[in-house]
């Protein structure tokens, strides 16, 4: 039997989260098939083609699945299901929005944002928050599940793969016929790396007070170090911040190996996404913030004053 | 158009859950419990659609053992028409949930089914997804924002990257981010009118429906804990610390 992951990208590049996927994968010890759903993606299927680790990539390109439904996909995925003991796909967006629909539809139980796979069907996944891991063994013959992309490494290149070409007719689209259709995107372009993939990540607060002063304290220091810019809710909510950097139990979570927090206080909602990373500073001008509980090195000081002399100090 | 939220019965965000000493399960005993965040906004977003016109009714469902009560009580006495409990003491999960709710979705012949995107307990973020593909409906999910239209939703999604909009054709299923709007606090007089509105129960078993659990837990625990940092008093000193000792910049 062998594995079969969704593939995620953005029309153009295959996503960092796709390579830490495979890595997942492999635990099963059996072929792993990526699939690759889009429009005029000869590309991408060649970028999953090149994934060590990978045996054969599915592609199916139709100008209908330009911008892939969750009812579309899961009913695919259905289809090729009987070849594939394990459908797995990473913990974003698109993989919450399209694997519950292939487990009920194929009756079994789904794992989500999966952190360790210990056995065949054995999982350590968070609960409350994070506050909590549980063990977790499945019952079923099939394996559903979302993977954590921070808690796998990116898997490494230079593969060749077998690229095998579906060929699946338009008028078979279930969400045409549950009437479903595709309106429009609006895309945050920020010219700063992947949020859950980069190096470093410098996330704000609601103290930042302004979309303005979000960007005029906090990214000069993104830019210097490379880094992705991050934010809470609290954030997010007030406008200052567009919504798919939002941190935490409700937004995405991270690992870089550098987690700079700004003016953040601490709540278990927040650091649920960022508490992995390898070396977590905190600036924050109230020394008892719980945030400086999952901090190495914690600062207190005004962050106004604090961030732009350190962006100095890093010069 | 009548429409059907799904509210689960969970410990409230605040509280700091703990472990039971055999790491079996947690021990959320006495803990303050409380309606799902997500699913306050769902009730909510039906709530606006019913005072715009543009509902005629608002059907709150729990799932589980009687103490749901009071997150139906919760939502009649945020403004929900009536409620419907469905009884077990089965160790609920994402599938078996939405086998339940589709069964109520088949007697209540709702024109839309609003739950939130996710359970803060198990943070599995399923059900929704998973009823949509049982009943053979469009979903939209993660959504912040909600149109009717003739016959049909538009919805906003927070996708990775930006936002995505959708036209769904009614019945459909969606799930409320906590961005889809802000819940109105509930009066007090309001929580004792809401004790005058009618509670339909169910027994789970009524519906002649497998809902046993697929997952076995077999323990938890609390993440390891980070090793204690430091306090630093400069900038110069953290930069010091990230170069020298952390080796990061
Ligand atoms: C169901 C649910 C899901 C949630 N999901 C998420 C999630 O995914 N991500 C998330 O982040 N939150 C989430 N939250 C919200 C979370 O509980 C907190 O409310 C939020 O993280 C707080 O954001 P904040 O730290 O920006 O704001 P606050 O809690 O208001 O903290 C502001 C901090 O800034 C400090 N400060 C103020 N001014 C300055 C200054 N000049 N210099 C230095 N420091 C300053 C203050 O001391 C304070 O510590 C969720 C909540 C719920 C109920
Ligand atoms: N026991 C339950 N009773 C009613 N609704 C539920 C129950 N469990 C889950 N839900 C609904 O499903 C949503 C997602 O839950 P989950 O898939 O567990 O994260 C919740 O926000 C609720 O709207």
């Amino acid at each position: 039997m062998n594995s079969l992951i969704l593939a995620e990208h953005d029309g153009h590049k295959l996503k960092p989260a796709t390579y830490r996927a495979v890595t997942a994968a492999q635990r099963w010890q059996s072929p792993v098939h990526i699939l690759v759903v889009g429009h005029s993606i000869a590309a991408i299927a060649q970028e999953a083609a090149a994934i060590h680790g990978v045996a054969r990539v599915m592609l199916l390109d139709a100008a209908a699945l330009a911008h892939p439904l969750a009812e579309d996909v899961a009913d695919l995925i259905v289809r090729l299901s009987r070849a594939y003991q394990v459908i797995l796909a990473p913990h974003t967006a698109f993989g919450k929005n399209v694997l519950p629909r292939v487990a009920a539809l194929l009756d079994v139980a789904m794992l989500s944002d999966v952190m360790t796979i210990l056995g065949p069907k054995t999982y350590v996944r968070p609960i409350y928050a994070g506050s909590v891991h549980v063990t977790v063994e499945s019952a079923d013959t099939v394996q559903v599940l979302t993977v954590r992309a921070s808690s796998f490494a990116m898997a490494a290149t230079g593969n060749g793969a077998p690229i095998v070409t579906l060929a699946i007719s338009a008028e078979t689209s279930p969400a045409t016929s549950y009437g479903v259709r595709w309106l429009g995107a609006t895309h945050n372009v920020s010219g700063r790396p992947d949020l859950v993939s980069a190096r470093v990540v410098i996330s704000g607060g609601r103290s930042l007070g302004s979309t303005a002063q979000f960007q005029a304290v906090l990214a000069p220091l993104a830019e210097k170090l490379g880094g992705a810019l991050g934010a809470t809710r609290a954030a997010v909510d007030a406008g200052f911040a567009p919504n798919d950097i939002q941190v935490g139990q409700s937004g995405v979570v991270v690992a870089p190996e550098l987690y700079i927090a700004v003016g953040i206080s601490g709540a278990v909602q927040h650091t649920a996404g960022m508490k992995d990373s390898r070396v977590i500073v905190a600036i924050n001008h109230d020394a008892d913030a719980a945030i400086f509980q999952v901090a190495d090195y914690g600062l207190v000081a005004d962050l106004f004053e604090a961030v732009p002399a350190l962006t100095e100090a890093l010069k | 158009m009548k429409i059907l939220v799904a509210v689960k019965r969970v410990v409230d965000s605040n509280v700091k859950v703990r472990i039971k000493p055999d790491g079996s399960d947690v021990d959320v005993a006495g803990a303050k419990m409380g309606i799902n965040p997500f699913d306050e906004n769902a009730v909510e977003e039906a709530l606006r659609l019913k005072e715009r016109g543009l509902a005629s009714e608002v059907v709150a469902v729990s799932l589980g053992t009687a103490a749901c009560q009071d997150v139906l009580r919760h939502a009649l006495a945020m403004g929900a028409d009536r409620a419907i409990l469905v009884e077990t003491d089965l160790q609920l999960q994402p599938l078996g949930i939405a086998k339940l709710l589709k069964a109520v979705v088949e007697r209540e012949q709702p024109g839309l089914i609003i739950l939130g995107k996710q359970a803060i307990d198990d943070d599995a973020g399923q059900t929704g997804q998973m009823l949509a593909a049982l009943l053979g409906v469009g979903q939209g999910t993660f959504i912040s924002a909600l149109e009717v239209l003739d016959g049909e939703i538009r919805v906003t999604r927070e996708i990775d990257g930006g936002t995505e909009t959708l036209a769904l054709r009614l019945p459909a299923v969606v799930t409320a981010d906590l961005r889809l709007n802000e819940p109105r606090y509930v009066k007090l007089p309001n929580l004792m009118l809401a004790k005058k509105k009618p509670i339909q129960t169910y027994n789970a078993a009524e519906f002649g429906i497998d809902a046993s659990p697929r997952l076995k837990q077999l323990n938890v625990a609390h993440p390891p804990f980070r090793k204690p940092g430091i306090m630093v008093n400069s900038v110069q000193e953290l930069v010091e610390k990230l170069r020298v000792e952390a080796k990061v910049v």
